[in-house]
């Protein structure tokens, strides 16, 4: 049956069939989001909190969430890290959006480059590279958001990532039978403590990807849609896509599949535990091989640049 | 059965254009012509989000915003 939550005007249908007004979503999820870190145990009693802030709607959310929180509880303290990829006409809109909910709520932000991290723009790179655009900037984002959170001690990286992106890798993953990678994914990633890897948390992990623009329009978080160039080459939009059509038919096919995967995930994490993280012979930063991916790619890159010259 | 005329901005196109419905059309009516999946979008009308249950009105001003991320 088909409910309203008071006789205030509703702004947003949930796949159980409840109706909420603005107030008692708002409540709904900010609840949503403090019970998730309950539940998986994400943020402890004093941390030193980093938030990967992109400028989007997701890592703005996650932002405005933990800032409040941070203001409630002084012991958490809060930080953003940026990547400024160097993907011109879209990161340095969403910069530009992150900088100012920064400025304007005295949060301390630090943004790092590709070009001054490893000397050339992402749009350079792919000029020379015969890659996948999202892998090696996946990479390259993941291993400067863990480099740079350790150099500034930070405790935890919690991402913007949500319901939505987890039920898309779960299935990509299995499409593309690398489970090794799901016994990677969960609300709390690198849960074996090592000096060289920042945890990453997830504190919209429960939240559907509509749910959170919901929210981020009514608390004024949603600019101007921005859309990186090179997301139509990936495998992940054509799997989202899927799973927006299911989820259209078949309401809650994304919760229920997170949830069934959260049952089995303890048993991949033991399965897969002893590849988890290793040391880069070649940066000493963290990595799942002898060699992590981001040095191979370095090397690609200085062969490809010398082979031009 | 009389028609109603709706100004309609799509985000993620960045297009305005009008579209005609028949009277007491929903935001899902709407939807379902302009072959939108509702779960991809969040609609507004005058800054408020609304259902896909709601009934346009003739000369509506909706926003159709997408949910999906840019990256």
């Amino acid at each position: 049956m088909k409910m309203n939550c008071c006789s205030e005007k509703p702004v947003i249908g949930l796949p159980s069939g409840e109706k909420l007004c603005k107030s008692h979503f708002t409540d709904y999820f900010e609840n949503k989001v403090f019970k998730t870190i309950r539940q998986f145990d994400l943020i402890g009693r004093e941390e030193n909190l980093g938030v990967a802030l992109s400028g989007g709607k997701d890592s703005l959310t996650v932002l405005h969430i933990l800032n409040h929180l941070s203001k409630q509880n002084p012991k958490i303290r809060i930080n953003a890290i940026a990547i400024d990829e160097g993907i011109a006409g879209y990161r340095d809109k969403t910069l530009a959006k992150a900088i100012d909910f920064c400025t304007k709520n005295n949060i301390e932000l630090h943004i790092f480059s590709y070009k001054e991290e490893f000397g050339l723009p992402l749009d350079e790179m792919l000029k020379i590279l015969d890659v996948k655009p999202c892998t090696i900037c996946g990479i390259f984002r993941r291993y400067l958001l863990n480099k740079k959170s350790r150099e500034l001690k930070l405790t935890k990286l919690a991402t913007g990532h949500n319901l939505d992106d987890e039920c898309q890798s779960i299935i990509m993953n299995q499409l593309k039978n690398n489970i090794e990678a799901s016994a990677r994914l969960g609300p709390k990633v690198g849960i074996i403590q090592n000096d060289k890897f920042v945890q990453r948390i997830k504190p919209l992990y429960l939240c559907m990807e509509k749910e959170v623009t919901a929210y981020a329009f009514i608390n004024g978080l949603l600019d101007d849609f921005t859309e990186c160039p090179n997301v139509v080459h990936s495998f992940r939009a054509q799997v989202r896509d899927i799973l927006n059509d299911m989820e259209q038919k078949f309401p809650g096919t994304k919760y229920s599949t997170v949830n069934s995967f959260l049952q089995i995930l303890p048993l991949l994490k033991q399965k897969f535990k002893g590849g988890m993280i290793k040391v880069c012979l070649k940066c000493n930063e963290a990595s799942a091989n002898d060699v992590c991916n981001a040095c191979v790619y370095l090397e690609r890159l200085k062969k490809s640049i010398v082979k031009v010259e | 059965m009389s028609k109603i005329s709706i100004h309609v901005f799509i985000d993620r196109q960045n297009k305005n254009t009008n579209i005609e419905l028949y009277k007491n059309s929903t935001v899902a009516d709407l939807l379902k012509k302009l072959d939108i999946n509702p779960v991809t979008v969040i609609v507004s009308r005058n800054n408020e989000l609304i259902l896909e249950e709601e009934k346009l009105g003739n000369n509506d001003g909706i926003k159709i915003l997408s949910v999906i991320s840019g990256g």
